[in-house]
Order: C-alpha cells, then sequence, then structure tokens
C-alpha cells in the first residue's frame, strides 16, 4: 500500500508503543531556546538526569533578546536572568549554543532550517509553538510544552499519538502581489482556527510545488493557527537545492546519499489521506487580519464581516473581536489607519520576505505618523541583506533596521505595542496582548502588505503600489 | 515519588464557568510573565488582561473563589505552546477542565500535569456554565474513567481520547519516567536512522 511521509517517519522513529496507547517517538532533532528550558533544566537537575543526546540538541537566543543594543547585561532584569540561565545550561549540560558571538544566532526556526539542521525525514521539536515550520524541509515538527521539553531533554523522546493527516492542495496561480502568507492565511480563513484539530496537514498541489524553500517555511510556520499539529511538504527538488551546502548537511558523496534517502521519505503516489480539500490559488487576494485570530480575516479589496453572518456559536468572539479593534461590520479594511509596521518573525524574518518588502520600501516614506520596524530573522539573514544593501533601502525609507530576533511578534522583549496602538505586522498572531499591549491591535498580512501600510500610513493593496 | 498517587480518576469540586470561544494561552497567561524562570509565581497572574479589563471575569468573582472545575467554550487553550497556561491555571487551583474542545499543544500540556480536559456537546457545556452560575457552591464531579461530568442530577456524557485517559486513570501522565523505561531501545531506534548513523 502507497505510504505518506507521516507513515514513514512516524514509523522510523517509532521507539515501542507505550502502555497509553501512544507513541514512544524518538526526536532526531531538538531544538531549544531561553523562555521554555529553565524549568525543564531544573527538573532534570532535580531528578539527576543529563541530556540524552546532548548532539542532537541545539539551543539560541531569540524571545526576549532586545533588536537595538545586545550588549549585555540588558537592561530588563528578567531577561538577562533568562539568558543566564540558557548560557549555564547550555554549558552544564554539553549542548551547542548559538548565541550573538557565533553569527548565527537568530529565531529558533529561522536558524534551524538555514543551518540544515532541519533536515526532510527527521523527526523536530522545540518548545515552541511554530516549531511546525520545520515540516517545510520535509520533516515531521512538533511544538511542545516545558514538561515535554523535559521527556525529550532527558529520554530524546515524546509520547505522541499518531495525528490524522489531510492533504490541502493550493492549485493554480497565484497573482501579483499575493505571496506565500496570504496562502497560509487563505487556508486558515477557509478551514477555520481550529479546523485542523486532530491532524497534520501534508501541503501539496502546484502552488506549493512552485513554491521556493523561504515561502514554504512561511505556510507550514502558520499549520499550528489553523489548529494541526504539525504541517510538512514533500522534500522535492526543491528542498535538496536548498539543503547543499548547508553548515549541517552531509557534503560530496553522503550529500548525494542523503538526497536519495529524503527523496524517499515522500509521499508515494496513491496514498491515502483522512482528508484532502483543495482551493484554487488563483482566487486568492492580499490576506489582511481584521479581528483577534488569525482566522478572522478578509482579502484586501473585501470589507469586515458582521457577526449577524455567522454561526450562532461565532457571534460572541465575532462581537468581541470588533469591539476590541473598534472596527464596524461592513467597513472596508482597505484604509485602515496604522501606527506601528513590523517586518520580520519566525513567519517573515527571511531574506525573501525582506527583499519583498524592500521592493515596496522604495516607492515611499514611511507615514509620519507610523512607526517602522525592520527585524532580520537571524544574524545570517542580517548580514545577507546588508550584503545586498537592504538596509540602505529601508533606513531612506524612514524604517528602523534592527537586530536578529523574535522583536514585536510576541511582548516579551523591549519592541512593543503601546497603548490602543494599530499595527500593521508580518507575523503570526493577532491575539488580544500578544504584542505587549493588553489593548494593542495587530492586523497581519504579508511582508509586502505591511511595507505597503507603513508608507501609506493605512492598510493599502500592495497590488496598486507595486504596478 | 512513589508517595504520590498519580492516578486521576475522578475529581470533583466547585466549578467556575469562561464562556466564549478561541480562549488563547496569550489570554489565560499574558507572554510578559513567560520572563519568569520558574512555575511558582504564575498562579497570580492567570487571566491577568482579561480580568483588568473585565471587573465581572469569573477569575475576579468571590462567588468562584476556590474553584477547581473549569467549564470553557470551543477551542479553549489555542496558540503558543507555552506551558505556563495550564500551570498558571492549576497554580490558580483548577484541577479539571470541562470544554467544548481544547488546542491541541495545551491539551497535551495539561495532561502532562495531571490535568484532565475533557470535551463535551456545546448544549451540555452551555447548560453546565449556566448551571454552575445559578450554583457556584455546588460542586462538579468529573469522572475521568467513566467519562462522564455530574452536577445535581444531571449527568453529562464527556469524551477524553484513550491515550490521555489511561495515561490519567493510570497514573503514568509523568512521562519521562515512563519514557526511561525504554532503556537502550531509544538508542537502538536512533541508530537505525541514517541521519544519525551517517549517510
Amino acid at each position: 500500500m502507497a505510504r505518506t511521509l507521516l507513515d514513514k517517519v512516524w514509523e522510523a522513529h517509532t521507539v515501542r508503543t507505550l502502555p497509553s496507547g501512544q507513541t514512544q517517538l524518538l526526536i532526531g532533532l531538538h531544538l531549544i531556546h531561553e523562555v521554555t528550558t529553565p524549568q525543564a533544566f531544573q527538573m532534570l537537575k532535580d531528578s539527576k538526569l543529563k541530556v540524552r543526546m546532548p548532539e542532537r540538541t541545539f539551543a539560541t537566543l531569540d524571545h526576549i533578546i532586545p533588536t537595538t543594543d545586545q550588549t549585555r547585561p540588558y537592561a530588563d532584569p528578567l531577561a538577562e536572568e533568562m539568558a543566564v540561565h540558557m548560557i549555564r545550561n547550555a554549558k552544564d549540560f554539553g549542548v551547542p549554543l548559538f548565541d550573538m558571538s557565533t553569527g548565527k544566532q537568530g529565531i529558533v526556526h529561522v536558524i534551524g532550517p538555514e543551518l540544515g539542521l532541519s533536515q526532510p525525514g527527521m523527526t523536530i521539536a522545540c518548545g515552541d509553538s511554530h516549531t511546525s515550520t520545520h515540516g517545510a524541509v520535509g520533516a515531521i515538527a512538533f511544538g511542545i510544552g516545558t514538561t515535554q521539553v523535559r521527556d525529550v531533554l532527558a529520554t530524546q523522546c515524546l509520547a505522541m499519538a499518531k495525528p490524522k493527516l489531510r492533504q490541502v492542495r493550493v492549485e493554480g496561480q497565484l497573482a501579483k502581489g499575493v505571496y506565500a502568507k496570504d496562502v497560509i492565511l487563505y487556508i486558515i480563513q477557509v478551514l477555520g482556527v481550529k479546523g485542523g484539530v486532530g491532524y497534520a496537514y501534508e501541503y501539496a498541489g502546484s502552488v506549493i510545488d512552485r513554491m521556493t524553500m523561504e515561502e514554504r517555511l512561511t505556510v507550514c510556520n502558520m499549520s499550528i493557527e489553523g489548529g494541526a499539529r504539525c504541517g510538512y511538504v514533500n522534500p522535492d527538488q526543491t528542498t535538496i537545492d536548498y539543503m547543499k551546502g548547508r553548515p549541517y548537511v552531509p557534503q560530496g558523496a553522503g550529500f548525494d546519499r542523503a538526497a536519495t534517502w529524503w527523496k524517499s521519505v515522500a509521499t508515494e503516489p496513491g496514498a491515502a489521506f483522512d482528508d484532502v480539500k483543495t482551493l484554487d490559488g488563483a482566487s486568492i487576494e492580499p490576506v489582511v487580519t481584521w479581528g483577534i485570530n488569525p482566522g478572522m480575516s478578509v482579502g484586501v479589496s473585501q470589507a469586515i464581516p458582521s457577526p449577524d453572518a455567522q454561526a450562532e456559536a461565532e457571534r460572541p468572539t465575532f462581537r468581541e473581536a470588533l469591539a476590541h479593534m473598534d472596527f464596524k461590520a461592513g467597513q472596508p479594511i482597505k484604509g485602515a489607519k496604522i501606527d506601528v509596521a513590523f517586518v520580520g518573525s519566525c513567519t517573515n524574518g527571511r531574506l525573501s520576505d525582506l527583499r519583498a518588502a524592500a521592493e515596496v520600501a522604495k516607492k515611499g516614506k514611511v507615514a509620519k505618523h507610523v512607526r517602522a520596524l525592520i527585524v532580520p530573522g537571524s544574524q545570517q539573514v542580517e548580514k545577507a541583506a546588508e550584503a545586498e544593501g537592504l538596509h540602505e533601502i529601508f533606513k531612506a525609507a524612514g524604517f528602523e533596521w534592527r537586530k536578529a530576533g523574535c522583536s514585536m511578534c510576541l511582548g516579551m522583549n523591549p519592541d512593543q505595542l503601546v497603548g490602543r496602538e494599530m499595527s500593521a505586522s508580518s507575523s503570526n498572531r493577532n491575539f488580544i496582548g500578544r504584542q505587549g499591549s493588553p489593548t494593542g491591535r495587530t492586523l497581519l498580512m504579508s511582508p509586502a502588505m505591511v511595507a505597503a501600510a507603513a508608507i501609506t500610513g493605512a492598510v493599502a493593496d500592495v497590488r496598486e503600489i507595486l504596478k | 515519588m512513589s508517595t504520590i498517587d498519580f492516578k486521576r480518576r475522578a475529581v470533583a469540586g466547585r466549578g467556575i464557568p469562561v464562556t466564549g470561544n478561541d480562549i488563547d494561552t496569550d489570554r489565560i497567561i499574558p507572554a510578559r510573565y513567560l520572563k519568569e524562570v520558574t512555575f511558582e509565581s504564575m498562579g497570580e497572574h492567570a487571566f491577568e488582561d482579561a480580568k483588568k479589563a473585565n471587573p465581572e471575569h469569573p477569575f475576579n468573582s468571590p462567588a468562584y473563589k476556590g474553584a477547581s472545575v473549569l467549564v470553557v467554550g470551543q477551542n479553549f487553550g489555542c496558540g503558543s505552546s507555552r506551558e505556563h497556561a495550564p500551570q498558571a491555571l492549576m497554580r490558580w487551583g483548577i484541577s479539571a477542565i470541562v470544554g467544548g474542545s481544547f488546542g491541541e499543544i495545551f491539551f497535551g500540556n495539561c495532561t502532562m500535569l495531571g490535568i484532565p480536559c475533557l470535551t463535551v456537546s456545546q448544549a451540555d457545556l452551555e447548560w453546565l456554565q449556566k448551571a454552575i452560575e445559578r450554583s457556584p457552591k455546588e460542586a462538579v464531579s468529573v469522572d475521568v474513567e467513566k467519562q462522564e461530568v455530574r452536577f445535581g442530577d444531571k449527568v453529562i456524557q464527556a469524551r477524553v481520547p484513550d491515550g490521555p485517559r489511561n495515561q490519567l486513570v493510570q497514573g503514568t501522565w509523568d512521562s519521562t519516567a515512563v519514557l526511561l523505561e525504554a532503556g537502550n531501545a531509544i538508542e537502538a531506534t536512533a541508530k537505525k536512522l541514517p541521519y544519525v548513523s551517517g549517510f
């Protein structure tokens, strides 16, 4: 019987079936960061346990670091304490740490693929829900909680139930000005924020096939926002070309053998899925969220929907969203005034994202009332962007050019919204309070759309600017 | 560890309803509290911003002080993987959650802390939330083994998937201990993987 990538990777990593009926699943790569690990390391110390496979564990600093002045100690004593714990735990337990001095530091979901740590056919875990990102290379990658981080540190395993598998096909041709971010926001809009609960998503179809690896990373990143436990794209020539030459990928004859194995883990033709959904790529326009979860979105030419048009159970959340955002049902999203523009995050902090934003930034200047930040996802992205002169384009247009980190995605570092500020953001979550201010507001969109909003001072249609 | 009873066959206590769907983990515990290197103080910050924004929030209400069974809507705990969310609820005093559906990582995190999450129908959860509002002093009985929730005379059918239910009922949700029992089979599985043994 034809098998899926999920079947093959799951089977290859199964240690045993647990008495609970779950699988004891070996984790091939464990990525860790400062926020969700100090308690896990403490639990290890309390139980006198070691890290089982320190050579398969890699650490970075990303969530809490400032993106302006990165000299230690950090101004925020709590952030400094987290960094101290991460550095000390990495040293005590023999785990390699990509700190600022390595030139390889960055957001954990940016550096994993960038360094070639994340490879096809692997199981990957990290104490962060956006670990689904790494599925883009053809891996099964799970976001986990701190107690599970302890499990992986101590045993290199997780107790997991195998998810069901839904193939999400996006067919056809994307219009100009429509990006990977619009594709995944559209998928979540159609399938819902809880549509993926119980499922892994296999992304397929001609639109996904044609995507670059960085675009696939953006799509897989937000699988979790659609409720799916993980999401992946089958390894193909794009994957193999992407892996070649990365620091942790084998070279020479070893690379050829690796590539052969990577291709062998892809879903076989005729394999069965628990569900298949097909979407038309041509019908996608630039997408903007208007509400308080990533499924509450519309095309940029559309109006904000009315709660009355929703199923009854959804109406209270819709009303709450309108009240929080201070929007009215029927109001066009285009023209909504913004105060802050943020390009960055594990969703859209890669070189191609910065290029797309720079393309738009060339067309104007940041509106006077807008604070605009460009935050590269890693030190390597920062360096590559500077080599191309992207930082000069941004600075000339009035954007701030920052250092690598999670920045304004999540309100754990100095980059935060203030009060009721409205942010056009290339990040992944528009939850209430997400960007640091309990009353702050977030509109999710593609990096090009963020840049368009920054220079317009309000939500704009990037297709009109790029004309 | 053997002196602690890990079995979670049934939990009983007063209820606390939090209405609304898609309540995310940022709402349960705002990200600024993730900077603590221990979970100890998390209970004080459960729903902090929601409580400030809404004086009527159930977590503000004296009527629900000491409650231990949280009753929620659909997709509760969606979003971030932060274990700080169930830790905050647990340290506030919650020992079981009944709802329409749960974010998957949140559900797993709760199970690993020994907090059963039971799903019930939309009609039953609305009934239960209203019943608790009317009689906040009355106990909600959560039977994980039988997959039932009782309030007064009413018995509500609930569901916990087999895997987590077995872990809770058998007391094997302390996953590290269970996983360590595999011993050398872990390394043996790793050695068979070409990316571990070398391509």
